[in-house]
């Protein structure tokens, strides 16, 4: 990664995370076709929830015939920590215009804030429109397209697991992370690290006490509440 | 599996919930400035939801219970991370990790 901000730049800058979006877009396809649903209902639903996890717990809901309004209402509770990532995203963009602006959100995904959230260590703090919509753009086509491929190979490939593609996402949540820790000069490494346990511990404590649906958004308000008391305290 | 108009309805109602996360904040703050205290508290947000997004994958959770840990997961967190450490390279770093869950996986896990 470096300083640029150009669609070169993010050409190479995302090319490391598109292996995420084809192995969870793979999985999703033959899931999505394996559970009884049309290719095109399962392309569909990619193409415009765009969601990862959340589309696999919708196709499961459905499975097991749950009313459309406690699917829906799983969904947004699932996805609201995107509300956290976009406010946090709308500060570098307040320059552009509305539709650019909302050409960011309404491709914004946990990768995509990831990886902006490390690129600004490298430019000093700024971010483009033309660099993160690039970057968006070939996620949003590799995620829909590895789908359509998931779904149309669904009866071959029965477990693209075995290749171990699953676990490109959380390889790059922990590389991201770590880069992040390494690069971030605007917060102390022990302040980061502090952090990090105290989410950790919050995680485990609320996969015991919350329904999933919960877990991974009021682990990060509380998180996030308890990073500010805890610099104030000690740091 | 419901009727195709469920699913469709269900589809619509999930890609709108979706969406209004996503641009909301961009509409809402697109004309004036957060409070400091808003800001300092969002910027834990990169931190905090990258280790819980990854952590809460390591685990099986069931309510009321202990979190079962995903052994194959949490194996390949390890030589992942080292490479973080060694290469600074994402695409080395999930080629690492993409392999290990591989490896692991042949060798029964």
């Amino acid at each position: 990664m470096n300083d640029q901000l150009t669609w070169q730049a993010a050409v190479k800058d995302t090319l490391p995370t598109i292996f995420g979006y084809i192995g969870i877009g793979l999985a999703f396809g033959v899931i999505g076709r394996t559970s009884g649903l049309a290719v095109w209902i399962v392309v569909l639903m990619s193409a415009f929830v765009y969601a990862g996890s959340a589309q696999f717990t919708t196709v499961s809901m459905l499975t097991a015939l749950n009313p459309v309004s406690s699917i829906v209402l799983t969904t947004f509770l699932v996805n609201s920590r995107m509300i956290l990532m976009s406010t946090t995203l709308s500060a570098f963009f307040k320059k552009d215009s509305m539709a650019k602006n909302l050409q960011i959100g309404s491709l914004l995904t946990d990768e995509s804030f990831a990886l902006s959230m490390n690129k600004l260590n490298y430019t000093q703090n700024r971010l483009s429109f033309e660099w993160l919509n690039t970057s968006n753009w070939i996620a949003y086509l590799t995620w829909v397209l590895s789908t359509l491929a998931g779904a149309l190979l669904g009866n071959i490939i029965s477990s693209p697991r075995r290749f171990g593609l699953d676990f490109a996402l959380l390889a790059m949540f922990i590389g991201l992370l770590y880069l992040q820790v390494l690069a971030d000069k605007s917060m102390s490494k022990k302040l980061q690290l502090l952090a990090i346990l105290m989410t950790m511990l919050l995680t485990y404590v609320s996969m015991i006490i919350l329904p999933a649906s919960l877990v991974i958004v009021v682990t990060a308000l509380v998180g996030c509440a308890l990073g500010v008391l805890v610099k104030h305290a000690f740091f | 599996m419901p009727s195709s108009n469920v699913i469709l309805l269900t589809m619509l109602g999930c890609g709108l919930a979706t969406w209004l996360s996503r641009i909301i904040p961009f509409v809402l703050l697109k004309h004036f400035q957060l409070p400091k205290q808003v800001v300092e508290f969002l910027s834990f947000v990169p931190i905090v939801i990258m280790t819980t997004l990854w952590f809460s994958s390591l685990f099986t959770a069931h309510m009321g219970h202990l979190p079962k840990i995903n052994l194959p997961y949490a194996l390949a967190s390890v030589p992942t991370f080292l490479s973080a450490i060694l290469s600074k390279s994402l695409l080395i770093i999930v080629l690492v990790g993409v392999l290990s869950l591989m490896l692991l996986r042949i060798f029964g896990f």
